[in-house]
């Protein structure tokens, strides 16, 4: 097994300071399982995140996980330009709540803008510290001294002495300063440089593991039983029909229902033997009434997050006011490959693999449910199948805790294609109605914006989870969409500006944050109406959004968004709107969050009349993160952003009857394939002297209006209702709204 | 238990199996073989395929007893870091892999469509491609490294 291990992992395995909990050397499993001894875990201290080896290596603790985003390398070029060593000498850990300090969940996409930077500031407090020691130990001022390739050497020339020398096998033992002073963004060597992401070559050729491929000696394949009806019980269970499958044990706690077998397949066919019977549930809304369901939710909070002031001034003449509602569906992560886990659950302690963005916080829920004291839990993240908020990770982590626990032995569960899509926790729908007047010159005055949204339970500190809630275990359910009501404000000047939110006390389906959560159908409502006033005034649409925007970023992302377009400047619709294939151009805009990234999208479309088929042709995106750390990866992240979103707008909608999900395969739940992707042009902004911001979501949040703006300027019909399907343009070309 | 001897990446082996419709995908997984991912089992998403007899075929809808005396070729059986297939290396350069989940796959069935058609057109490579599928939006790298290789061939 140890030949299967990736270099970054057995870097971990140095000397005896660490304590490892699974087998290099036919080792029990988790004979240690326990947070080991010896690594630092506090945040506030330097150690935690750095430990120099000797050799000429440093190694990089890391809170924070890497989904295929990149962070490990962005990570290494961040940590290497601020202490001084290369990249190629920088070892790596994530992800292990017994060796990595808890920096929170991998999310809002904030690895680099609050991991990075809190790493480099470690990075940058452990360089003060060995120049200091060079100082004294080759009595030079530490002005005239550098840190460079993994030594402090005279600026002047001359020989420096290597970081391990100068702790001589001691640990920094400093607190992290916040304030540490970092390097002139001038003098970086690796920030800014499209380095290789370290993990692609094994995910070429087949050697990367991911915790779908990670075996630990006697483990045990375990599948779910999950209920026809998502709020059943379990009524009776008939063991006697998996009798003839060798080695198979049926695992029952309440509701809880799995089977396990020596090997995959035999679980699966276990699964499908398997006869149980189940209570009848149906409380959930009808599909095609969802959106007054939410719109007549009385159990609701409301909260005014935006209020204005309004001048008083009254409108001018000829000022026009305009009302609309958008809707945007439940849709799920729809990861390739189902969730998978291992654990390892014995009567004092428990190690979980899992391909959770969150060990920290898992860790807390595991111990919560588990009845451990959390320091006897144990969370090591292993890559899985792309993950993009909260998929079921978590569950299947949860799901094999509890097995393991029932049999005695360390279990994998690895999900169904069925159970992916069908439990995984949803994108919840989000209603958004929006009001507002223009005056005939363009400016916009007495906007209104109001949304229904599932309410994050309030300082919930276990994340809901299926499992311990089958199982009958305790844990406090609640709701953790994500911060969906961010970006329903529009970025530019209004006389007047309110945004009401009717929190809703529950969702049809357990939601979870999905990709710039809640952001994708904010955004398509505020720059889809941005786009209906400018259009109500005959004004162009990038004219009338720059009227309204002061700051220069935002400007500037704009502009080169058009350029990228070579737009035209007109009103929508274009001239060609009744042409049998009419196409055309639209674009959206965001400062994501109002605090981060600053995002132009541009769409050229075709919509082919007769079929309601949209085309998207071509999608551009001007994109300022602050300092761009790695160009490539920030490309990666805008190309899936854009693709991810288009499919999501285009085609994605969570199904569902009275009793549960209906889009349970690829056929029910399609995504965007190869045929229609788009072309993707992208222009990147990098500004080296301000704080970088993430670049994973924020092109996200755009897309929804870019088309339905682009829609809008090609064929003369408002789209406002996610998905933009055949059916749905069809009945906008015939005149009935959607 | 009843064997079937198969020829994986060049090499014979025995696979033992009490159920003869055990697919491929599981028989691969267990000699080791593990860059062949399981994505549905219905044959819609692409992560499982590999090449029987040069000709790209989804590992979860190939039974054992199916695959026996044919020659499978999976992703590890294409190349190595050391020594990549063309494919691969197009794949690395172009740095395509997010999570990379899907990339086996995509390989895979980029080597079929080339092993039948040396120069095909992006539109061919989009379309051979389109049953195999891909969350994180790796597909525009996926058709340039294809594309590369497609073109240098």
């Amino acid at each position: 097994m140890n030949a299967r291990f990736t270099p970054s992992r057995r870097a971990v395995l140095k000397g005896g300071a660490l304590t490892v909990g699974f087998a290099l050397a036919g080792l029990p499993v988790a004979a240690k399982a326990a947070n080991a001894p010896g690594r630092p875990l506090d945040p506030t201290q330097v150690d935690s995140f750095l430990e120099v080896n000797g050799g000429g290596t440093v190694t990089v603790y890391c809170g924070k996980v890497d989904l295929g985003q990149g962070l490990r390398i962005a990570m290494r070029q961040i940590v290497g330009d601020e202490l001084g060593i290369g990249t190629d000498k920088i070892r790596y850990v994530e992800g292990d709540t017994a060796l990595t300090p808890n920096q929170g969940r991998t999310a809002g996409s904030n690895g680099i803008q609050q991991g990075g930077v809190q790493l480099r500031r470690a990075a940058a407090t452990a360089r003060n510290a060995l120049i200091a020691l060079a100082a004294q130990k080759l009595d030079r001022k530490p002005d005239d001294l550098v840190a460079v390739d993994g030594a402090v050497k005279p600026k002047a020339g001359g020989t420096g002495v290597a970081f391990a020398d100068l702790l001589a096998g001691k640990a920094f033992d400093l607190k992290l300063d916040p304030k540490a002073p970092l390097k002139d963004p001038k003098a970086y060597t690796l920030v800014g440089k499209s380095l290789p992401r370290p993990d692609v070559p094994a995910k070429c050729t087949g050697t990367n593991v991911y915790i779908h491929d990670f075996k630990v000696p006697g483990m045990m394949h375990a599948r779910m039983i999950r209920p026809p009806a998502i709020g059943a019980t379990l009524v009776s269970v008939d063991e006697s029909s998996v009798k003839d499958l060798p080695g198979v044990q049926v695992v029952r706690v309440k509701d809880f229902l799995a089977v396990v077998a020596p090997d995959e397949w035999t679980s699966i066919r276990a699964m499908r033997a398997l006869k149980a019977q189940w209570s009848e549930w149906s409380g959930l809304p009808a599909q095609d009434q969802l959106a007054a369901a939410l719109r007549n939710d009385t159990a609701v909070s409301d909260e005014t997050t935006v209020n204005k002031m309004v001048s008083g001034a009254p409108p001018a003449d000829g000022a026009k006011t305009l009302s609309a509602s958008y809707f945007w569906p439940m849709q799920s992560h729809a990861s390739i490959g189902p969730s998978c886990a291992i654990a390892d659950v014995r009567p004092d302690q428990a190690t979980v693999w899992t391909a959770s963005q969150g060990t920290h916080g898992n860790q807390l829920t595991y111990a919560r449910f588990l009845d451990l004291p959390v320091d006897k839990v144990r969370l090591i993240y292993m890559e899985g199948s792309g993950c993009y908020g909260m998929n079921g990770h978590e569950d299947a982590g949860a799901d094999a805790a509890i097995i393991s626990r029932a049999i005695g032995k360390p279990v994998r569960v690895q999900w169904m294609r069925e159970d992916e899509l069908g439990f995984d926790p949803k994108g919840p729908p989000q209603l958004i109605d929006v009001k507002g007047s223009v005056t005939p010159d363009g400016r916009i005055f007495g906007w209104r914006t109001e949304m229904w949204l599932p309410k994050s339970t309030r300082g919930m500190p276990y994340i809901p989870l299926l499992g311990p809630a089958a199982a009958g275990l305790d844990l406090t359910n609640g709701l953790n969409p994500g911060m969906v009501a961010q970006n329903g404000d529009p970025p530019y000047a209004a006389d007047g500006l309110q945004v009401i939110v009717h929190w809703l006390e529950k969702t049809p389906l357990r939601p979870a944050p999905l990709r710039s959560p809640g952001k994708p159908a904010n955004c398509f409502a505020v720059e889809s109406f941005v786009d209906e006033l400018a259009a109500a005034v005959g004004q162009d649409p990038v004219a009338f959004r720059l009227r309204g925007l002061t700051d220069p970023r935002a400007v500037e992302v704009i502009r080169r968004t058009a350029t990228l377009l070579n737009w035209q400047a007109r009103p929508s619709p274009g001239p060609g709107k009744d042409a049998a294939v009419a196409r055309g151009r639209g674009m959206a805009y965001v400062h994501y969050k109002h605090n981060e990234a600053y995002v132009g999208i541009g769409m050229e479309v075709a919509v082919e009349r007769a079929s309601g088929r949209i085309k998207v042709e071509r999608v551009v995106c001007a994109h300022d993160c602050g300092q761009i750390i790695n160009p490539d990866g920030v490309r990666a992240q805008l190309e899936g952003s854009i693709t991810q979103t288009v499919s999501r707008v285009l085609m994605e909608e969570v199904k569902f009857d009275r009793s549960g999900v209906t889009s349970v395969d690829w056929s029910s739940y399609p995504i965007l394939t190869h045929s229609d992707v788009p072309k993707i042009d992208l222009d990147l902004i990098d500004r080296p002297e301000t704080p970088p911001f993430g670049a994973g979501e924020a092109a996200c949040a755009p897309i929804g209006a870019a088309l339905a703006n682009a829609v809008f300027d090609a064929a003369g019909i408002r789209l406002r209702t996610v998905p933009f399907t055949p059916e749905r343009v069809k009945a906008a070309i015939a005149g009935r709204q959607s | 238990m009843p064997t079937y001897d198969l020829n994986i990446n060049g090499r014979t082996r025995s696979a033992e199996s009490a159920d003869p419709m055990k697919p491929l995908l599981y028989v691969l997984r267990e000699f080791g073989l593990t860059a062949t991912k399981f994505g549905c089992g219905l044959g819609q998403c692409g992560a499982c395929t590999v090449l029987i007899d040069g000709q790209s075929t989804r590992s979860c809808q190939t039974t054992v007893a199916d695959a026996a005396g044919h020659a499978v070729t999976t992703l590890e059986g294409l190349g190595s870091v050391a020594a990549p297939h063309p494919l691969q290396a197009a794949f690395i350069k172009e740095q395509v892999p997010q999570c990379g989940y899907c990339t086996s796959g995509m390989i895979m069935t980029a080597a079929g469509l080339l092993a039948r058609k040396k120069s095909p057109s992006e539109a061919e490579v989009r379309s051979e491609l389109d049953g195999n599928l891909c969350r994180c939006g790796s597909h525009v790298r996926v058709v340039r490294a294809v594309m590369s290789v497609a073109q240098g061939g």
